[in-house]
């Protein structure tokens, strides 16, 4: 059978075993819109968590992060997941205790001020929306490339999809879509590098096959090799690192702190029935996270290898690759126009090498090569190009379209229903309409979920140019307004409503305002006050690593506020008493 | 706050901050800090440091929030707060 008609049919079949789930899944009250009823098994929890939380970034982008930067691209390894680590320990727990339907429901009732929800609320959108951008273009480039429609209407049939189940069945509906997209995620994505190891190494665990030694004879384990192929061809070792230390650590921790601030993931702790369930499947979560998250390092390393390899077969300086001679994968990504080759010295082959290192030019010019000629390689397709170049059958292709496509969908879906019950439960029913009927409020949430797809799907389709950059951002708000508030919210009885919104606020500021005058002011291209160089940065710290400074200014200024104006009242004290131990979660509900 | 409730909350700060402690040791120091150092030594054809930044710190953190959950089970039992 031909690679299309097996993608239909594999993509096809996951599909129609969503809808399925969906129509069997239906919620019929507000608690099994927003939290699954809290009857979901600690396990299945993690496993729909880890879906939820596994984005086409996770999935399409990490590797070949990891492909292209080596050992400094350990810092989305750790901090994608040493960030659950804080949501166990810190959060999730005091949070399935308190036994409401949302993040800023806790913030609202902690420091008893709606400003301090509206704040919360404000967060919540501007984080979520920034990320479903990013999972409806993953969508859209999944159907593109496998199954040849068009952008747009590939953003549509994902829409539709969502629609379905999201709207139908809310959280229930969600959580257990989401454990059948884990899995076939998990399998798109450890088949193929299991393949690849296997060639490569000869052992089937890409964990192993990594450090595994390489069957060409050479006797080097791959790292090693991975190492000296590219210094030959210019470049930095592989596991050598190249950004300063002070950078990868606030950024690891930045991505951290936003992991365990991001609440569409939070609110995943409010489905499981015990707290203690809450602490064992944020541990779940984060195993069925690991599986991906250690394998990935093998399909990043060997991705790059084996590209190199192809266009370099023998010793530099030996015959490269010819263009007319390409394979067909090259031909394929090369139409999408994520892969470009320009012929700068005119010899009919593909030089792939380090131009801008200049110790290799003199290396370079002796052998006649003018530049290199693979002038766009986008990160992204090393995932889903990778079975083609290692020449794998034409199943696992298709499963890797599948299962690029479960996991933007399964945190489309989860970046949706904390939209549309931050408007339906948050605003409308908290704020504005505190007197509309279970059914009505329903109803709202439904209505809010329709909405908030169209947005999704129409930003999707019409993506603003900043798309990538504000990924940074969503990681950045995260860990400078929500997660503080959270963990004072629980570990100090002190903090107080003026000291949680100043300290929110100021953590939010200090962070935009630091990424604005390095980006652009709300990234429009020109309005940056600095141009983005290690020489302006304050203390050498880059944007995307500032989350983690407004924390701390979020922290201080939080704690400073706190000690200068009144203690919260009695009965919020006996709040926070009430949610630091477990007995007592049962009886909880959503108002 | 009863005396028994604020025992159970000193104890499980106690563990928070042992907790932490190897979340901090295990990503920040291994797999960045003393990264160059630690890559002198090898595991499993990785260099050391390496492997800790991109394997060795996702294993810990699995295993760490499983010890928490089970020591704060016990705690719960101890303290006499757990779930019905």
């Amino acid at each position: 059978m031909d690679l299309q008609t097996l993608t239909y049919l594999i993509v096809g079949a996951t599909f129609a075993l969503y809808i399925g789930i969906a129509i069997w899944a239906r919620a019929s009250t507000t608690g099994e819109f927003y939290v699954a009823g809290k009857g979901i098994h600690p396990v299945a929890n993690g496993m729909a968590t880890a879906a939820d939380w596994m984005s086409a970034a996770s999935f399409i982008s990490m590797a070949g992060l990891i492909a292209f930067k080596g050992y400094d691209a350990s810092v989305y390894l750790m901090g994608w997941t040493g960030g659950y680590v804080l949501l166990a320990l810190l959060l999730a727990p005091y949070l399935r205790k308190f036994g409401k339907f949302t993040v800023p429901e806790f913030i609202g009732d902690r420091y008893y001020s709606q400003t301090a929800r509206i704040v919360a609320v404000i967060c919540l959108i501007v984080i979520s929306i920034t990320y479903v951008i990013g999972q409806m273009k993953g969508v859209g480039v999944a159907f593109g490339r496998f199954l040849e429609v068009d952008f747009e209407v590939g953003v549509m049939v994902g829409m539709t999809i969502v629609f379905i189940y999201a709207v139908l069945g809310g959280m229930k509906g969600i959580t257990y879509t989401q454990i059948a997209q884990y899995v076939v995620l998990i399998f798109a994505y450890t088949v193929p590098a299991i393949f690849i190891s296997l060639q490569l190494t000869g052992n089937p665990l890409p964990q192993l096959g990594l450090g595994s030694t390489v069957n060409d004879g050479s006797g080097m384990s791959m790292l090693a090799k991975l190492d000296s192929v590219l210094v030959d061809i210019g470049f930095a070792e592989y596991t050598a690192q190249k950004g300063t230390t002070l950078n990868m650590v606030l950024l690891t921790l930045s991505l951290m702190i936003g992991t365990a601030g991001l609440p569409h993931v939070i609110v995943r702790f409010f489905t499981v029935p015990k707290v203690k369930d809450a602490r064992a499947s944020a541990g779940w979560a984060l195993v069925f996270i690991a599986i991906l998250y250690t394998t990935a390092p093998a399909v990043g390393g060997m991705a790059i290898y084996n590209m190199i390899k192809t266009v370099q077969p023998g010793e530099v300086g030996s015959e490269n690759l010819k263009y007319a001679e390409r394979p067909d994968w090259f031909k394929n990504w090369e139409k999408t126009g994520l892969l470009k080759y320009e012929d700068k010295n005119g010899d009919g082959m593909i030089q792939y090498y380090n131009d801008k290192n200049k110790e290799y030019a003199s290396k370079a010019d002796s052998m006649g090569w003018k530049g290199n000629e693979m002038v766009k390689i986008d990160r992204d397709i090393m995932v889903l190009a990778n079975p083609e170049i290692a020449k794998l059958p034409n199943w696992v292709i298709a499963l890797v379209a599948a299962g690029g496509l479960a996991a933007a969908l399964s945190t489309a879906a989860g970046l949706l229903l904390a939209i549309a019950s931050a408007i339906s439960h948050d605003l409308l029913k908290g704020i504005f309409r505190p007197d509309i009927s279970e059914k009505q409020e329903l109803m709202a949430g439904r209505i809010a979920m329709g909405g908030a797809i169209l947005v999704a799907g129409y930003l999707g389709m019409n993506p603003p140019g900043f798309a990538a950059q504000v990924v940074a951002l969503a990681f950045g708000l995260a860990a400078s307004s929500l997660f503080p508030a959270l963990m004072m919210g629980i570990f100090s009885k002190r903090i107080n409503n003026t000291a949680a919104i100043a300290g929110m606020l100021s953590g939010l500021t200090s962070t935009l305002v630091y990424i604005f005058v390095f980006k652009g002011w709300f990234f429009i291209p020109g309005t940056a006050n600095l141009a983005n160089t290690p020489d302006n940065w304050f203390m050498g710290i880059q944007p995307e690593s500032f989350g983690a400074v407004g924390a701390l200014i979020n922290f201080t200024v939080a704690i400073v506020v706190s000690r200068m104006t009144t203690p919260p009242p009695e009965h919020i004290q006996h709040l926070v008493e009430d949610i630091r131990v477990p007995r007592g979660s049962g009886g909880a509900s959503g108002h | 706050m009863q005396p028994s409730a604020t025992a159970y909350w000193k104890a499980n700060l106690r563990l928070l901050a042992i907790c932490l402690s190897v979340w901090f040791v295990v990503s920040y120091v291994f797999g960045i800090i003393l990264v160059d150092v630690l890559n002198q030594f090898q595991i499993g054809g990785y260099p050391l440091g390496f492997w800790f930044a991109q394997q060795g710190s996702i294993y810990t953190f699995v295993i760490l929030i499983f010890v928490y959950a089970r020591q704060m089970n016990k705690l719960d039992r101890e303290h006499d707060v757990h779930e019905d």
